[in-house]
């Protein structure tokens, strides 16, 4: 593992080719979502399911109890878990507040009144 | 011969095709992001352009991760509205234009740009919803399309300065097209925003009206800009407005910014838009 400038960037992961690379299954078992069949499979036996795919059980286990978050540092992509939110009937905005640890109301007044700061989210060196 | 009359850029933010869709677009919530296009539906009514170049990225719905082709270009005589969960867009299917955009591709390899050919591709919001912006709720879309789309969800995208470099040669590519056809690029994407982790939800106005300003004016100092400064100021998914430097690339230094508008927030995303008339020989 290189040393890269995003790293220093707070509460994000890059998709780059290291997350690429550890994410490749879990992100195609989330594309598989897209098909109504799949997620009707999916959604009668989720373990047996998952076990189809060849997936860590540190992956599989994220997928399970919906750690939004844990899925993305285990390479995980947004736009591909999105599509397990979707089979979850969750809006991307109640995903986006579950990651970021706040409520969905709260998530949605807070872009209401223009979103999240950059002060202090630019750099972890960054005093918060 | 062909020419680009103009460039437009939008944001493409899938919850505004949705509020669309569900008759939401007259609610207090949507109400100011769709009239910040009121003056766009009118313009094109007015300048009816033959062909749209649409530059888009797709969202892990034609493309997962088993190709992931940095540029491509559609080539199709149709694209269907795809299925991204929840059912297609009730918007008409997209019409190609085959015939320029084999001529494109070709041309745009021969002058280095190593472009992947599309034959068969389902569009999803990308494409759909700046279509929808423009153009409202019509039975048949009134131009061709052709679709061309960036890898934006895989690091490292495209650089600036290549985009800027495409846009370019797409416009020498339909300069040498004999056909007399209006033609006007789309880049579409942004403006900032991050859809997940910890710093989801992260807006910075203050960088994308810089982007704006600095995109029409000096589009090679914005080229310039590095990726991880679109990350950093604009959040993980800002990375997507490099696409607008295609746009901008395409038209000719002199340009007339003929509107400009820029919302928070359309979900999680700041909404941009851009039209430029191209007023250069």
């Amino acid at each position: 593992m290189t040393d890269k400038p995003y790293h220093d960037i707070p509460g994000t992961i890059v998709f780059d080719a290291e997350q690429s690379r550890k994410g490749f299954h879990l992100n195609q078992f989330c594309m598989s979502l897209m098909k109504a069949a799949n997620r009707e499979a999916f959604k009668a036996d989720e373990r047996g399911y998952l076990d189809q795919w060849p997936m860590t059980e540190a992956q599989k286990q994220a997928v399970l109890e919906r750690d939004w978050n844990g899925m993305l540092e285990l390479g995980g992509n947004i736009y591909f878990t999105a599509k397990l939110a979707a089979t979850d009937g969750l809006s991307f905005q109640q995903v986006a507040a579950m990651m970021s640890g706040v409520s969905q109301p709260e998530y949605a007044a807070m872009m209401l009144a223009g979103g999240r700061s950059v002060e202090g989210n630019r750099s972890k060196k960054e005093p918060r | 011969m062909a020419r680009i009359t103009a460039g437009v850029s939008t944001s493409h933010v899938p919850a505004i095709g949705a509020a669309l869709d569900n008759g939401k677009s007259g609610d207090d919530y949507w109400k100011p992001v769709f009239a910040g296009y009121d003056f766009s539906k009118e313009w094109i009514a007015r300048e009816k352009p033959d062909v749209v170049i649409l530059v888009f990225n797709d969202h892990a719905t034609a493309f997962s991760l088993e190709l992931i082709p940095t540029f491509a270009i559609g080539c199709a005589e149709s694209y269907a509205p795809a299925d991204e969960g929840w059912g297609p867009r009730p918007v008409p299917v997209v019409k190609g234009d085959p015939d320029l955009a084999w001529h494109l591709a070709e041309k745009l390899i021969q002058d280095d740009f190593d472009m992947t050919i599309i034959n068969k591709m389902d569009v999803d919001h990308g494409l759909t919803v700046p279509l929808s912006l423009m153009f409202g709720q019509p039975q048949e879309w009134p131009c061709k399309v052709i679709p061309l789309a960036v890898n934006v969800v895989q690091f490292p995208p495209p650089s600036g300065k290549r985009c800027l470099a495409l846009g370019r040669a797409i416009r020498r590519a339909v300069e040498s097209y004999p056909e007399d056809l209006k033609v006007m690029v789309f880049g579409t994407g942004g403006m900032s925003h991050q859809l997940q982790g910890p710093r989801a939800g992260l807006i910075n106005s203050e960088f994308d009206n810089a982007f704006l300003d600095t995109l029409v004016n000096d589009p090679e100092a914005q080229a310039a800009v590095p990726h991880i400064d679109y990350v950093r100021e604009a959040g993980s998914e800002g990375i997507e407005l490099v696409m607008w430097l295609i746009m901008r690339g395409a038209l000719s230094d002199e340009v007339r910014q003929v509107h400009r508008f820029y919302h928070v927030p359309a979900s999680n995303t700041a909404v941009g838009h851009l039209i430029l008339e191209d007023t250069g020989s």
